[in-house]
C-alpha cells in the first residue's frame, strides 16, 4: 500500500499552471526596470543635499534628521552618516569613497548611482522620465487589476489567509515553500507583502509630486497632507529604502523558492507546481 | 543542482545589475537620450501648465515660519570692480533697462522701482539639490513694470540678464564652465501676481549674498529660476541667440528650463 503509493507519487506527471496573465507579467517588468533606474538616480539626487529634515523647509542651518558627510577629523577625512544624534563612521560607503580612484566627498558611492558621476541635471532627467512610466505602468496594473478582480482574488487577503498568518511565518522562518494546491495562490504574506509594496509606490508618487513647487501652487494641501516639503523628501526616501527592502526579501523568495521554476513563470506565465516533499 | 542554480540566479542577478548601471552612463550622454530627456521635460511643462491654467498662488507662510538663516546659493557676490562701486555708493546709480520687445524701454532707479505699487509675500524657496528655506519678499510686480513697457504682441519671454559670471560649480556635478548668469520664464509666469522684482528681504533691503539690489522671485519653480543681481529685464519671442540658448545658466548646463518639478 505504502510502496503504491510512493510510485504513484513518484510517477504524478509534474502539474503546470498558467500562473501569471500576460498583464500582470508586463507590468511587473516594467515596475523593475522604472524602479531601479529611480532609485539609481534618485540617490545621485539625494547626494545634491544629502541630508533629511522634517518640515516645510530645511536648509544647512537647519537640523537634519539623517545626513551623510564627509568630516575632516585629525585622522584624515572621513564618511560620517548621522541619525539624529547618532553617528556612524562609513567611510568608503557613505560621505567619502572612491571615485574612479579617487576619494571623494560624496553621499552615496559612485556604483550605487545613475549616473555613476555626480550630475543633478541627468539624474533628474532619468528621475522624471522613469517616474512618468511608473506612474502610467501603476496605473494600467490598478486599472487592469481591479477590472479583472486581480486585486481582489489574488491580492486582497481573505479572513482564512489572515488566519494563517502566524503558521504561514513560522514557515518561511524555516525556509518551508507551500506545495500542491497551497502553492497555486499567494500565501498571507506574499498578499501583505505585495499589497505593501503597491501602498509604498502610492507614497513615493505622492511624496514625490509634493516636492514640486508648481504642483504644490496647485495643491497646497498635499505636501500639507505629508508634513511639508522637507517631510515628503524624507518620506520619498524613506519608502524607497522599504522598497529596496522588499526586493531583498522578494529575490531571496524567488531563489529560495526555486528561481529557474519562478522566474519562468514571471516571463512566460507557466509555473510548475512544487509537489509535496515525502 | 539546485543550490548551484540557486548560486548562479544570484550571480546572474548581481552582475546583471553591475552592466546595466555601467551602460547607463553612455547611455546618459547619448543624443537620442537627451532628446527623450527634453521630450519627457516638454511632457511635464504641458501637465503642469494644465494645472497651473487658473494661475493659483504659491502658498504664502506666517512670518513665524521664516528661516532664521537662509542659505544663499550660487554666486554670493559678483565681486566685480564695478559691482563693488554700486556697493559703496548704495546701489544709487544702479538701473534696472526693460527692452526688447516692447513699446517703450526704459531704466528704472532702486528709487523709482519702490515708488511703485508693491507686494510682500512669504513664500518656500526650493533649490534644485534639494533643500527648501523660507523668506519674505517685497517687491514690484514684475508684470507691473511689463504692463508699462507695452510688451508685444509676438513676444513669449521674459529674460533676465544678471551682474554675476558663476565661476563654474564642478562640485555640482558635470563641468560647468564659467558664464555670466541668466535666466528666463515665459510670459504667462512673468504676469504672476507672485513674480516681483524684489528689492527687500526679511524687511531690510537685499544683501549681497542674496543678489543686491534687485533679484527675481518666481515661485512656484525651483529657486535657479529667481535670478539675483539684475540688471537688465529683456522681453523676446526667441532664446536662441541668447548664450547657450538653452534660456539659462543652469538651462545651457542641462538642467530643466521648465524648472516646476
Amino acid at each position: 500500500m505504502n510502496v503504491n503509493a510512493d510510485t504513484a507519487q513518484r510517477q504524478a506527471p509534474r502539474e503546470v499552471i498558467y500562473r501569471h496573465r500576460l498583464a500582470v507579467r508586463l507590468t511587473h517588468w516594467i515596475n523593475a526596470l522604472a524602479l531601479f533606474f529611480l532609485l539609481g538616480s534618485g540617490l545621485n539626487i539625494f547626494n545634491a543635499h544629502p541630508q533629511l529634515y522634517w518640515g516645510a523647509k530645511g536648509d544647512e542651518y537647519d537640523k537634519p534628521l539623517l545626513a551623510i558627510q564627509a568630516v575632516d577629523t585629525d585622522g584624515g577625512t572621513k564618511g560620517v552618516t548621522s541619525i539624529g544624534s547618532w553617528h556612524f563612521n562609513t567611510t568608503g560607503v557613505l560621505g567619502w569613497s572612491k571615485v574612479e580612484g579617487v576619494d571623494t566627498a560624496r553621499g552615496w558611492p559612485s556604483w550605487l548611482t545613475i549616473p555613476s558621476f555626480h550630475d543633478l541635471a541627468d539624474a533628474r532627467h532619468w528621475h522624471f522620465l522613469f517616474a512618468w512610466i511608473l506612474a502610467f505602468n501603476s496605473a494600467a496594473y490598478l486599472a487592469w487589476g481591479l477590472t479583472k478582480r486581480h486585486l481582489q482574488r489574488d491580492i486582497w487577503p481573505t479572513r482564512a489567509d489572515l488566519r494563517s498568518f502566524i503558521p504561514s511565518v513560522v514557515a518561511h522562518l524555516k525556509l518551508q515553500h507551500p506545495t500542491g494546491d497551497a502553492a497555486k495562490r499567494y500565501n498571507i504574506l506574499q498578499r501583505l507583502a505585495y499589497l505593501g509594496v503597491l501602498a509604498l509606490i502610492g507614497l513615493m508618487i505622492v511624496s514625490g509630486l509634493s516636492m514640486s513647487p508648481g504642483l504644490d501652487a496647485f495643491a497646497p494641501w498635499l505636501p500639507d497632507l505629508l508634513g511639508g516639503r522637507q517631510s515628503a523628501r524624507t518620506l520619498h526616501f524613506f519608502s524607497a529604502s522599504l522598497i529596496v527592502l522588499f526586493v531583498f526579501v522578494h529575490v531571496g523568495e524567488v531563489i529560495l523558492a526555486g528561481p529557474l521554476n519562478e522566474l519562468r513563470s514571471m516571463l512566460t506565465g507557466w509555473f510548475t507546481v512544487p509537489q509535496e516533499h515525502k | 543542482m539546485k543550490a548551484l542554480s540557486r548560486r548562479a540566479a544570484l550571480m546572474g542577478t548581481i552582475s546583471s545589475t553591475g552592466l546595466l548601471l555601467s551602460g547607463c552612463d553612455r547611455l546618459t550622454q547619448s543624443q537620442n537620450m537627451q532628446r527623450i530627456f527634453r521630450g519627457v521635460e516638454a511632457w511635464t511643462r504641458m501637465n503642469q501648465r494644465l494645472l497651473l491654467a487658473g494661475g493659483p498662488l504659491a502658498r504664502e507662510f506666517k512670518p513665524s515660519d521664516i528661516s532664521k538663516e537662509f542659505k544663499a546659493n550660487g554666486t554670493l557676490n559678483p565681486g566685480s570692480d564695478d559691482y563693488l562701486r554700486h556697493v559703496e555708493e548704495g546701489f544709487v546709480r544702479w538701473r534696472l533697462t526693460i527692452d526688447g520687445m516692447v513699446a517703450n524701454p526704459m531704466a528704472l532707479s532702486l528709487a523709482e522701482l519702490r515708488k511703485l505699487p508693491a507686494r510682500t509675500q512669504i513664500t518656500r524657496h526650493d533649490c534644485v539639490e534639494g533643500w527648501s528655506a523660507i523668506g519674505q519678499w517685497t517687491g514690484v510686480p514684475l508684470g507691473l513694470v511689463l504692463q508699462a513697457a507695452g510688451v508685444s504682441p509676438r513676444a513669449k519671454y521674459a529674460v533676465f540678464h544678471c551682474a554675476d559670471n558663476l565661476e563654474g560649480e564642478p562640485d555640482k556635478g558635470g563641468s560647468q564652465s564659467p558664464g555670466q548668469y541668466y535666466e528666463s520664464i515665459a510670459l504667462i509666469d512673468a504676469f504672476h501676481p507672485q513674480t516681483l522684482i524684489a528689492y527687500a528681504m526679511n524687511g531690510k533691503a537685499l544683501s549681497v549674498p542674496h543678489g543686491a539690489p534687485l533679484r527675481i522671485r518666481v515661485e512656484r519653480q525651483l529657486g535657479y529660476k529667481s535670478a539675483k543681481y539684475v540688471q537688465r529685464i529683456e522681453v523676446t519671442d526667441s532664446l536662441a541667440g541668447i548664450s547657450g540658448g538653452r534660456g539659462g545658466y543652469w538651462e545651457d548646463r542641462g538642467y530643466e528650463w521648465y524648472a516646476g518639478i
